[in-house]
């Protein structure tokens, strides 16, 4: 675990980037956390992603995979991956301030 | 001290006594594979017949031992060795009914089956498994299909893939798993072990180049068997590409593309196709999730639609492998659950997450991991101090994935225990990390 500042405000993230404690997040930090994953600007579509991410997570207890994104969240996932190049679940996760999504076994 | 059916107590369960004058209830099983057959096997031992009906639904009558796919393409097992009826599996009081499920009516308490004919629960049992849906994956079922690009996860598949093998004298054969979750997912990993044996002793190792491709970070998703196992594959040359989540699938050009746009070539694919739950899931309102899985406590193994539908093995949307060890580990829970359900009994949240799995790796040897929703897989000895090596390769475990297809048979499907083998994972005899 260690902290880091987003928008002035001080959160704690774990080894990997992921926020620790969801309840810190506030939607003017995820720009900057995108920077950090190479993507320089937050678009319309990048916001649908994000915004369905911490839906889910509310209301499931868990991020969707990439496959479940792409049949839910109104994004396909090929679209998914010019969103988020690096990994759509992964990285949408983590600029949303939600946990890793679950992988399967 | 055991208490009856709380514990895991040998042959000793609660009976379901009726009172008198009350009409039996009906359970209705859907899917007669490894859960549904031996949970209606259990549920028949430890309900009496006036207090229980107990009925399969399945669409067919065939019964494929799946674990014996992996060994076809290699020709070490005949696809008649791996099928037997379905309806001979059953015991005496279970009534088997062969015909399609159109869907399922939660409100009604109905299974409507194709054709119109309604089937009225008072619990109903999903354990219609996974199914492959190749065609999600674009350009899979395309042209190269059955040609060049394979899979084993199905008896004609393997069998056309023993032809391809057969037939195959060099060049890049590529393993890969299209997406999670899969059944059984060390099966990948183990064909790619059986392959190196396989054209080692065609004496053709070295004119094939191996490659093991997965959407995953590493070989496998936890760290001890990620490292035993990412080890194994590089003992016997098969290189591993992580993290590539195909997209399409170019059977002609002999290349798979990933969402984020890397190849792989190939002049041989065997692929494991995503999986998906029954389409009888999906057209039921109220069901399944996005991808036909039923929403299920992982605990109690009761579903969270309805109080009255339980789930068994991989039709569940459970955090465990989609494998059979885990339904037959699953399966007196789902039992004594019922059981109790319909006693209006509180309900046993006893389920532990059990795997357990041989894995193949060539030369007649294999390992063995055994693992559960909070213990990763170990090193040591299952089932305790003395036993069979684990996360280890020894001959003894291949004897035992061997010995395996008999106690499925006779010992699992009837919904019997394996000696010395319990519901709950063991920890003694593994090495478990300092707390």
């Amino acid at each position: 675990m260690s902290t880091v500042t987003y928008a002035g405000t001080e959160v704690t993230v774990n080894d990997e980037g992921f926020f620790a404690d969801p309840q810190q997040w506030l939607e003017e930090m995820a720009p900057m956390i995108a920077r950090q994953e190479g993507i320089p600007e937050l678009t319309e579509r990048h916001w649908q992603v994000i915004k369905f991410m911490r839906h889910e997570y509310e209301t499931k207890g868990t991020g969707p995979t990439v496959r479940v994104l792409g049949k839910t969240s109104g994004v396909p996932v090929k679209e998914l991956y010019q969103l988020f190049p690096r990994g759509p679940a992964k990285v949408a996760a983590k600029i949303a301030g939600i946990p890793k999504p679950r992988g399967c076994i | 001290m055991c208490r009856p059916g709380r514990d895991d107590c040998l042959y000793i369960y609660p009976l379901y006594p009726p009172h008198p004058g009350t009409v039996a209830k009906r359970i209705v099983v859907l899917g007669g594979g490894t859960g549904g057959t031996l949970v209606a096997n259990r549920l028949r031992r430890m309900l009496d017949r006036d207090a229980a009906e107990i009925v399969v639904i399945d669409a067919d009558d065939e019964h494929v031992y799946q674990p014996g796919l992996l060994f076809m393409p290699f020709g070490k097992a005949g696809p008649g060795s791996l099928t037997r009826p379905r309806h001979r599996q059953f015991r005496s009081g279970v009534a088997f009914r062969q015909a399609a499920v159109d869907r399922v009516d939660l409100d009604q308490n109905e299974v409507l089956l194709a054709g119109g004919t309604r089937v009225g629960y008072d619990v109903l049992v999903i354990a219609t498994g996974a199914r492959l849906v190749p065609e999600e994956t674009e350009g899979l079922t395309g042209p190269g299909w059955m040609e060049n690009v394979f899979t084993f996860y199905t008896l004609d598949g393997a069998v056309a893939l023993r032809r391809a093998l057969a037939e195959f004298t060099g060049g890049r054969l590529a393993v890969a798993v299209m997406d999670m979750p899969v059944k059984c997912p060390v099966a990948p990993l183990e064909f790619c072990f059986l392959a190196d044996s396989y054209f080692r002793e065609r004496g053709i190792r070295n004119k094939v180049e191996l490659t093991y491709i997965t959407p995953l970070d590493g070989a496998f998703t936890k760290p001890v068997c990620n490292r035993e196992l990412s080890g194994l594959l590089e003992d016997k040359g098969v290189s591993l590409v992580t993290e590539f989540n195909t997209g399409e699938v170019d059977g002609a050009g002999g290349r798979l593309i990933s969402f984020d746009g890397r190849e792989a070539g190939f002049d041989l694919a065997v692929v494991i196709p995503l999986h998906g739950g029954q389409d009888y899931v999906s057209r039921s309102p109220g069901l399944g999730d996005a991808l036909g899985f039923v929403p299920t406590d992982q605990w109690t193994l009761q579903s969270r639609v309805r109080p009255n539908v339980f789930v068994i093995g991989d039709a569940a949307d459970i955090p465990t492998s989609k494998a059979g060890s885990v339904a037959h580990f699953a399966g007196g829970v789902v039992a004594r659950n019922i059981a109790w359900y319909l006693a209006g009994e509180p309900l046993d949240a006893a389920f532990d997450g059990h795997t357990n799995c041989f894995i193949e790796s060539g030369s007649g040897k294999a390992l063995l991991i055994d693992f559960n929703y909070e213990t990763e897989p170990l090193t040591g000895r299952f089932p305790g101090l003395v036993g069979l090596p684990l996360l280890r390769q020894s001959r003894l475990n291949h004897l035992g994935k061997l010995a395996f297809g008999w106690l499925y048979w006779h010992v699992l499907l009837p919904g019997r225990e394996i000696p010395a083998v319990r519901s709950r994972m063991p920890a003694a005899g593994k090495h478990l990390p300092p707390r």
